[in-house]
């Protein structure tokens, strides 16, 4: 970093935000784009590997993962869905906003998306304790109470428990905790963001940090746009 | 570190602007450095030390071989040695060998960038590997690992076996993040920061390699990281995802590992491949022959190394059907490393060899990778496969691609771009002999390991049948020489710290634009970006003035 600043000072023309080894914004931001595409691709592979595990897991054992899904409420899920197409919208515009250089509505939009990142949190934790409490954890640790399963339908009241249940419930924990890692992470880069656009450092020349974490959100969204379906509906 | 580099920033400067080397002092300099250049030395040194640490383990296992019952060290330690020497080797040395240490070095210069796209993430990406060759080292701590580098479960994955795996297992989570970042960095630097004038089909094809490299790397790499998390929940929690005692399905991890792991093995072989392509041109005069092919087969062998992995699994349960189609993509993948050596070939025919000792290298990387590609073919049979699953043919056919072909070829890079990286030349005399030694030692290690596994020798064994004594004991004569060769490599380069002639900035009349840099090259590499050369092997335009001052281009009065 030190050895950063020295040699540029002398070329004042060059813009505050073009990094030395840069010959201009252009390329700059072209850059930072595919940089981020690729980690996203890199980010598609890290979930694919749990995708893989669970369609291994539904082919072997159907029957559990019907049973399993009336544990889940798919009206939180939908809840959820629409909240998170929200906040990429919300995202979309801010990177409209900085291109446009408005400060105020790029501000917004940063706080609008972190807002309903939260929503989406504060869902998922209810989610998360309403199991727990219940009994329904992962692995060997996933025991259902009489309680939940007197809330089961009537077709799955029926059933006994499958042994496997842990299992579902270890592919469901670690692929929406993964992705809530991932909201986390965005929730921080977002507040970055707005810490920064506050610095008035956005704007026509510059926005490319708000493209790439909106880009990351979008994927973030795409993401859980598969797990909804697949764990709630199916 | 800082002793070598203070040796090396003691030379006199080239007259034209202050090297990278001295360019700012003291620890922090280097440890934080944003250049590509010094990331690459400190690389460089990471990994050399890796290489030493393995190599360590191996001599000690070569001696505990030495008689049929063992002895030397204990069984159990032995089965942990193997573990750690193979770990160590893979993940610390091959894998991030020349990407990391001479690839960050040469591949902005090669572009006359002025560094990668994305230096932090560089210096974020060093540090990883920094961080989880650590965590490497503290399984030993905590007693080690037993379960070979593969950490197949359920055996890994026992309450037995203690808390080492969750430390490899973390291990594998951040180097593989270490590996990920650096190929992302390489992709978008190739793409965007191309000077004007250099198409696709103008780059040396070092940086097509890394370029097919960095494809797989961002593209396997994240499966490993999530395997790796899933064996590590599944170690503490017991959620019924690999281990059959829970209801998982061991040979899913298997899937997920070699879906990383055999394309890793392109990881490791295509910057080596990069890295002769550049040499072999260089050294025999002549442009590059079907210099399309080669990049192409780079590419070719990046996506078919995808679709391969389950020539791994023959002997796994996997089902038959998946096996014969494993098999026959298996053979097609031979075909794009066969188009590369037949085209190293053609460009060294009624080329002007010069015998110096990266070319050395290179004809030794030749030798050994015909073999080591051509035994991969038995194992790829299922036939052939069956019976010498898991014995020292396994063994001598990987060493053979892994030691002996990306070794050579990482240590005909590493004479070949020293002077560039150090500004001094190393002594050749010490260069071919080490390389003469590299070569001998080699051969006598592991030609013996294929017959032994061809009588039936089992891998991983800490003991064996008497009857096979004659074969380890030469292979374990072979070790030491090799070590003796690898030795010498490093003290002559060492040695040219301090007492090497300065090297010009072009001292082997090579047409890449790394060359047009000073050696060695100022903090930002070029003053303003140069154009691309006419190309990169078009050798037309360079005469040699003197040892002093190489080569240079256009007409020279002398």
């Amino acid at each position: 970093m030190s050895a950063h600043g020295p040699a540029h000072a002398a070329q004042g023309e060059r813009p505050p935000f073009l990094a030395h080894h840069f010959e201009d914004m252009g390329v700059q931001l072209e850059t930072t784009k595919l940089g981020v595409w690729l980690f996203l691709a890199s980010e598609v592979l890290f979930f694919g590997g749990l995708f893989t595990a669970y369609g291994v897991y539904r082919a072997n054992h159907p029957e559990l993962f019907h049973y399993a899904h009336f544990f889940l409420d798919w009206r939180l899920g939908a809840a959820n869905t629409l909240v998170l197409i929200g906040s990429s919208l919300s995202a979309a515009w801010s990177v409209r906003a900085a291109q446009l250089g408005r400060r105020r509505g790029l501000e917004v939009a940063l706080l609008v998306t972190i807002a309903l990142a939260c929503v989406f949190l504060v869902v998922k934790y209810l989610e998360y304790s309403h199991k727990l409490h219940a009994g329904v954890g992962w692995g060997a640790s996933c025991r259902p109470s009489a309680e939940i399963l007197a809330t089961l339908p009537d077709a799955a009241r029926a059933l006994p428990v499958p042994a496997q249940l842990g299992t579902f419930f270890a592919i469901y924990y670690l692929m929406t905790g993964l992705h809530g890692i991932h909201v986390l992470v965005g929730i921080a880069l977002f507040g970055w963001l707005v810490a920064r656009a506050r610095q008035g450092h956005f704007g026509a020349g510059y926005y490319g940090p708000v493209d790439a974490v909106a880009l990351y959100w979008h994927l973030v969204d795409m993401i859980w746009i598969f797990l909804f379906p697949l764990f709630y509906l199916m | 570190m800082s002793t070598a580099v203070a040796a090396a920033a003691a030379a006199p400067a080239p007259a034209v602007a202050e090297s990278y080397l001295s360019h700012g002092r003291g620890p922090r300099s280097w440890l934080l450095s944003l250049d590509h250049k010094r990331i690459g030395v400190m690389y460089l040194l990471a990994i050399g030390a890796s290489l030493l640490l393995g190599g360590v383990f191996a001599l000690v296992l070569r001696l505990n071989l030495w008689r049929p019952e063992g002895g030397l060290v204990s069984n159990d330690a032995f089965n942990k040695l193997f573990t750690l020497h193979g770990a160590v080797m893979i993940f610390l040395f091959v894998i991030p060998g020349i990407p990391a240490a001479l690839g960050n070095f040469v591949l902005p210069l090669q572009l006359g960038a002025k560094d990668l796209a994305f230096p932090r993430v560089n210096l974020i990406s060093f540090w990883l590997y920094v961080v989880g060759a650590i965590l490497f080292l503290a399984t030993l701590v905590v007693g080690g690992i037993d379960t070979g580098w593969t950490i197949y479960p359920p055996y890994s994955l026992e309450s037995a076996r203690g808390l080492g795996i969750l430390f490899a297992l973390t291990a594998l989570f951040v180097v593989g993040f270490s590996s990920i970042l650096t190929g992302l960095n390489f992709i978008a630097t190739i793409h965007r920061m191309r000077p004007p004038g250099m198409g696709w089909f103008d780059l040396p094809l070092f940086l097509w390699a890394l370029y097919a490299t960095g494809l797989i790397q961002v593209i396997s790499t994240p499966v490993l990281g999530i395997t790796a998390a899933m064996g590590f929940l599944e170690r503490i929690f017991h959620l019924g995802l690999f281990m059959p005692e829970y209801g998982g399905d061991p040979v899913l991890f298997q899937h997920f590992f070699w879906f990383y792991s055999h394309p890793a093995v392109y990881i490791m072989i295509l910057p080596a491949m990069g890295v002769v392509s550049e040499v072999v041109s260089v050294f025999s005069r002549k442009p590059i022959f079907g210099y399309r092919f080669i990049a192409m087969s780079s590419i070719a062998i990046a996506v078919i190394g995808f679709l391969v992995w389950g020539h791994h699994m023959f002997v796994s349960g996997q089902s038959a059907a998946a096996s014969i189609v494993f098999s026959g993509l298996t053979f097609f993948v031979a075909i794009p490393s066969a188009i590369k050596v037949f085209n190293w070939l053609a460009t060294m025919y009624r080329g002007a060899i010069v015998l110096a000792t990266p070319m050395v290298y290179v004809l030794t990387f030749f030798a050994i990778f015909a073999v080591g590609g051509l035994t991969g073919l038995f194992l790829g049979a299922l036939a052939t496969d069956v019976p010498l699953h898991d014995t020292y043919f396994v063994v001598a056919h990987f060493h053979f691609v892994m030691v002996g072909a990306v070794m050579t070829a990482f240590l005909a890079g590493l004479h070949y771009w020293w002077p560039k990286i150090t500004g001094r030349m190393y002594d050749e005399r010490l260069g071919l002999w080490s390389s003469a030694l590299v070569f001998v030692g080699f051969h006598v290690t592991f030609v013996p390991q294929f017959l032994a596994g061809v009588a039936g020798m089992p891998r991983r064994y800490a003991t064996y049948a008497p009857a096979l004594v004659g074969h380890n004991r030469v292979s374990t004569v072979g070790a030491f020489v090799l070590a003796a060769g690898l030795c010498l490599a490093l003290f002559g380069l060492l040695r040219s710290l301090r007492s090497g002639r300065p090297a010009p900035p072009n001292p082997w009349g090579a047409a890449s634009l790394e060359w047009a840099a000073p050696s060695p090259p100022p903090w930002d590499n070029f003053e303003r970006t140069p154009h691309a050369p006419p190309g990169p092997y078009d050798y037309s335009g360079l005469r040699h003035v003197s040892d002093e001052a190489g080569w240079v281009r256009g007409e020279v009065s002398r």
